[in-house]
């Protein structure tokens, strides 16, 4: 029986199609069997970061519609098989998602997966409320910023009212991923502090992503970092992230900055 | 053959009895009696609804469209009228309720509907943050939140409010008029304090008042914030 996850946020461009990618590659690595879904319909953007854009023929309205089955639609990666995805459509829009149709599909991805994981767009409206109506577990993606944050408390007030896990009197399993986290801007205090986060949002800590170009590269050439740039640093966070999920005991490590020489150099001022 | 069996038929027996209505006797000029009748309905609202009210019109002269605009000006107030007396028959029309005869005047202990008693304070508990976007609204006493309030949430109460967390948010209490009402938190952050009606933003609380213990209270029309250590 399947875990059905969402990535969700509230706030826009904080990480979560990245985070979808990142950590269901990860998954489908330590051998589990792995769908993502992407509900951002009319702007999707899971299929260009799996690097599927280019085979997608299905989608998640067509099944929704009736007009195509399941299996038509989930797309295969090319570098794991157990990885799957079932893309949105660009064409039409969140109108066309229905609860009915998003249970059923939910349902019969159930049976086949051990991972659900659903890529949720920005904002509280429907396309986000159907992504998390089904959920199970949430990883909640917040910038360590104040935007970020008081969007990302309102999206976990959502999670606590607008599920059928919620509405049955059950609770849905909540973490916070801290992403984009640039440890020079907090050295200053530029960014807000990872303890303030967590005081305000109140919910546990899944695991820091450090801000690197590696995300960026990444999503140029269609793959995700876990599996684009395996020893950098936001990759190797994403997997720590993925273990801590899957319930095993992971130190945290808060990123810091790397100082070689030329940092040391740079630090002193000439008398 | 058939036996056409007629089916025994028994008259319908007609009696008579009487009831107890209450009387309206309005007196000229009907506007003024209309709003007697009106301050009595402020004091005691919706006392007549269900009761049967029967009109005599013997201090008035009224013709039958007058009585059916005095009739209509009543039953806008949700008031029925059962019945008319101390009128002729000619000048009530069949759309008119009938008229009545016969009355017997009866002693009516002057009824004052009771002041509903007064609910007993209660208390509103939360076991949770509040979290942004949410809005708890508890007109009928006191809340208190075992947590935070986050910034976006709000806390309306008819009594008062208490925060064993950080207020980020609105808290708005003795929203029914309860000028005593207070507002008590271990960290102030709040966006707006409003007592009664009475508000203060985020901009006018005290800079050396900001993240400590705090109570919010109305003196007069001023709210206090004041530190609780």
């Amino acid at each position: 029986m399947a875990k059905v996850l969402v990535v969700t946020s509230g706030k826009g461009g904080v990480g979560k199609t990245t985070t979808t990618a990142a950590m269901g590659a990860a998954l489908a690595q330590a051998g589990k069997k792995v769908v993502v879904v992407d509900f951002d319909v009319g702007l999707r953007n899971l299929d260009l970061v799996m690097g599927a854009e280019r085979r997608v023929v299905f989608d998640l309205i067509n099944v929704v519609q009736g007009i195509a089955k399941l299996p038509q639609a989930l797309i295969r990666d090319k570098r794991l098989d157990n990885l799957s995805l079932l893309p949105a459509s660009q064409t039409k829009d969140k109108d066309a998602l229905t609860e009915e149709g998003v249970g059923r599909i939910i349902g019969e991805l159930r049976a086949s997966f051990d991972w659900v994981l659903c890529d949720s767009p920005a904002g509280i409206e429907r396309g986000a409320t159907l992504a998390m109506r089904f959920a199970e577990a949430a990883i909640i993606v917040t910038n360590p910023e104040v935007s970020s944050v008081r969007d990302s408390d309102r999206i976990i007030g959502m999670l606590d009212s607008k599920t059928v896990k919620a509405e049955r009197g059950e609770r849905v399993e909540k973490h916070i991923l801290l992403t984009r986290y640039d440890p020079a801007r907090a050295a200053r205090g530029d960014m807000l502090g990872i303890e303030d986060v967590l005081e305000i949002l109140a919910t546990p800590l899944l695991g820091i992503i450090p801000e690197s170009q590696d995300v960026l590269r990444a999503s140029n050439v269609g793959s995700p970092v876990t599996l684009n740039s395996p020893a950098s640093t936001p990759a190797r966070a994403y997997v720590d992230a993925t273990r801590r999920l899957m319930g095993e005991t992971v130190p945290m490590t808060v990123p810091s900055e790397r100082k070689g020489l030329m940092g040391l150099l740079r630090g002193r001022r000439a008398a | 053959m058939d036996v056409n069996a007629e089916p025994t038929r028994q008259p319908i027996r007609f009696r008579g009895r009487s009831y107890v209505a209450f009387v309206f006797s309005p007196a000229a000029p009907i506007v003024n009696w209309l709003e007697l009748l009106d301050t009595t309905l402020a004091r005691s609202p919706g006392f007549f609804v269900g009761k049967p009210v029967v009109l005599d019109l013997s201090a008035l002269d009224l013709s039958t469209s007058a009585i059916a605009h005095l009739v209509k000006s009543i039953e806008a107030r949700d008031i029925r009228i059962l019945g008319i007396e101390g009128v002729d028959t000619e000048r009530l029309s069949p759309q008119l309720p009938p008229l009545v005869t016969g009355g017997r005047n009866l002693a009516l202990s002057q009824v004052e509907p009771k002041k509903p008693a007064p609910k007993p304070a209660q208390t509103s508990l939360l076991l949770e943050n509040v979290r942004s976007g949410q809005s708890i609204v508890f007109p009928d006493g006191d809340v208190t939140v075992l947590g935070s309030v986050s910034s976006g949430a709000e806390i309306v109460a008819g009594g008062s409010i208490h925060v064993y967390g950080t207020l980020r948010g609105r808290a708005m209490a003795g929203v029914n008029g309860n000028s005593a009402a207070r507002i008590y938190c271990q960290r102030i952050e709040a966006e707006l304090l409003a007592i009664d009606g009475y508000y203060q933003t985020a901009e006018e609380l005290d800079a050396s008042l900001r993240s400590r213990p705090v109570q919010a209270w109305l003196e007069g029309e001023i709210m206090r914030v004041t530190p609780l250590n």
